[in-house]
């Protein structure tokens, strides 16, 4: 008997819509984001997150409505990232309903928001997202959208991330995300290996066994997946069902 | 009607949002006003973050003791951090909780038998130890949402209601006549973290 590992959906939410893209360009539409959220909900959804990639500063204010809007009605952790900077933020946004909130590129420009936020409002708030590309032998972080390249390590990246309070951490290998090839597992492992709180896998969930591959050889605590569930390939209820029948506990 | 006491910390707003949803008609607020609470029917203490931090936002607005006087005679619900304040001291800065309950508040720790992430975070099974109305229409062994790296160890076993298990078996629910707290977080645990608010609302004591 021990904790059940996650998944998570994630809802890429642009211009106050759910939205889809191969490698963060190519954007789809997915749907409204609340009749999804509820959707999830009811297929047995452990946590949800939404990804704000809204360009224009003028339109985040439908990121508030929605987050809103479905707080009211879903009751499970509730996770919004995308273009967060300072404390004000994350402190509107754990207003609009949020349960945690995602720092990205904002902890690279400005390590101390960690610091900062997880004392004001506590550790299980923070999740710091890292964007990681295989770099010759390594990894390294990349923020916006994995265009840009930091220098910074992943790995030793993610440990100060930890070491700073983040309560968590949403590691996104920017390779394979959108290719559906699978998670990048030695990424992932490396990092678990290292670092005390939680991680959840992101990035290149095109069939389920990945979700397994993830758990078993990435050392994952948590599963998070777009386009699989949201073009209805597959339903949250199954992947639970085959991560079960392939031994690892989940909530069913 | 219901109290939700809000001292400045945390999330709120989805305890709110889950008592509204499950029942419109009761009367509910969000509130920081010590009057509030004395007159409220019912009080429920959610609680994220540290008691440290916890205790002094408690006594800066003047609302330490009508918790302590809500807890001492009204239906109490606790959750999380409203858990483990109600016992005697805590391993986090070595602050004070309440002392309502013998027990103290440890970490979790790493352990060489069973790998497991700090803090305790996700889905987890929910052993019912002993029978209590909180419990109407929930079985053991269901899983529940936590988040939390610190729990109470409980030194009186006859209040523990629920224990769950990461790395080391804890006590994630107690009871004590008009009290009861819980570890983990019904507003986030879907139907049945929902039916036990409901549970909550019609509790009699």
């Amino acid at each position: 008997m021990s904790v059940a590992k996650r998944i998570i959906p994630c809802l890429d939410v642009n211009d106050g819509r759910v939205v889809k893209g191969v490698n963060f360009v190519e954007l789809k539409d997915a749907g409204n984001p609340v009749e999804i959220a509820k959707k999830y909900d009811e297929e047995g959804a452990d946590e949800l997150t939404f990804l704000d990639i809204t360009a224009s500063s003028d339109n985040r204010g439908l990121l508030f409505d929605i987050v809103e809007k479905v707080a009211k009605q879903i009751f499970i952790p509730l996770t919004v990232g995308g273009g967060v900077r300072t404390c004000e933020d994350i402190r509107n946004l754990l207003n609009s309903g949020a349960d945690k909130v995602g720092i990205n590129t904002s902890a690279i420009l400005n390590p101390e928001l960690v610091a900062e936020s997880t004392s004001r409002f506590g550790s299980q708030a923070i999740v710091v997202a890292i964007d990681a590309k295989k770099v010759g032998d390594h990894w390294e972080v990349f923020t916006h959208g994995g265009r840009n390249a930091t220098g910074i390590n992943a790995v030793s990246w993610a440990q100060k991330m930890a070491k700073l309070g983040a309560g968590e951490l949403l590691i996104t290998s920017m390779d394979r995300d959108g290719t559906k090839k699978g998670f990048d597992n030695v990424l992932m492992k490396l990092i678990s290996d290292v670092v005390e709180v939680p991680i959840i896998a992101s990035g290149g969930v095109g069939i389920l066994q990945h979700l397994v591959d993830g758990v078993k050889y990435g050392e994952a605590d948590a599963v998070l997946a777009a386009s699989i569930f949201h073009y209805g390939e597959f339903t949250i209820q199954e992947a639970k069902q085959y991560m079960a029948k392939n031994n690892i506990e989940v909530r069913l | 009607m219901i109290a939700i006491i809000d001292y400045g910390i945390g999330n709120l707003r989805s305890v709110h949002n889950a008592v509204r949803f499950i029942s419109p008609q009761t009367k509910s607020i969000v509130t920081s006003d010590p009057d509030a609470v004395a007159k409220a029917d019912k009080v429920i203490f959610p609680g994220q973050g540290a008691m440290p931090d916890c205790i002094s936002q408690l006594e800066k607005r003047g609302l330490k003791e009508s918790v302590i006087e809500a807890a001492k005679q009204k239906p109490f619900l606790g959750i999380c951090l409203g858990l483990q304040m109600l016992f005697e001291t805590s391993e986090e800065g070595d602050a004070s909780g309440f002392g309502l309950l013998p027990g103290t508040v440890k970490r979790f720790q790493l352990n060489k038998n069973e790998r497991i992430k700090i803090p305790h975070m996700g889905w987890n099974k929910v052993h019912l130890s002993n029978p209590h109305p909180m419990w109407n229409k929930i079985d053991s062994e269901s899983r529940f949402y936590f988040v939390h790296s610190f729990y109470a160890e409980v030194k009186n076993q006859s209040l523990v209601m629920a224990t769950s298990s990461h790395g080391e078996k804890f006590t994630c629910a107690i009871a004590k006549d008009n009290i009861f707290a819980v570890q983990f977080h019904p507003e986030k645990s879907s139907e049945l973290g929902l039916q036990l608010l409901k549970n909550f609302i019609s509790w009699n004591i």
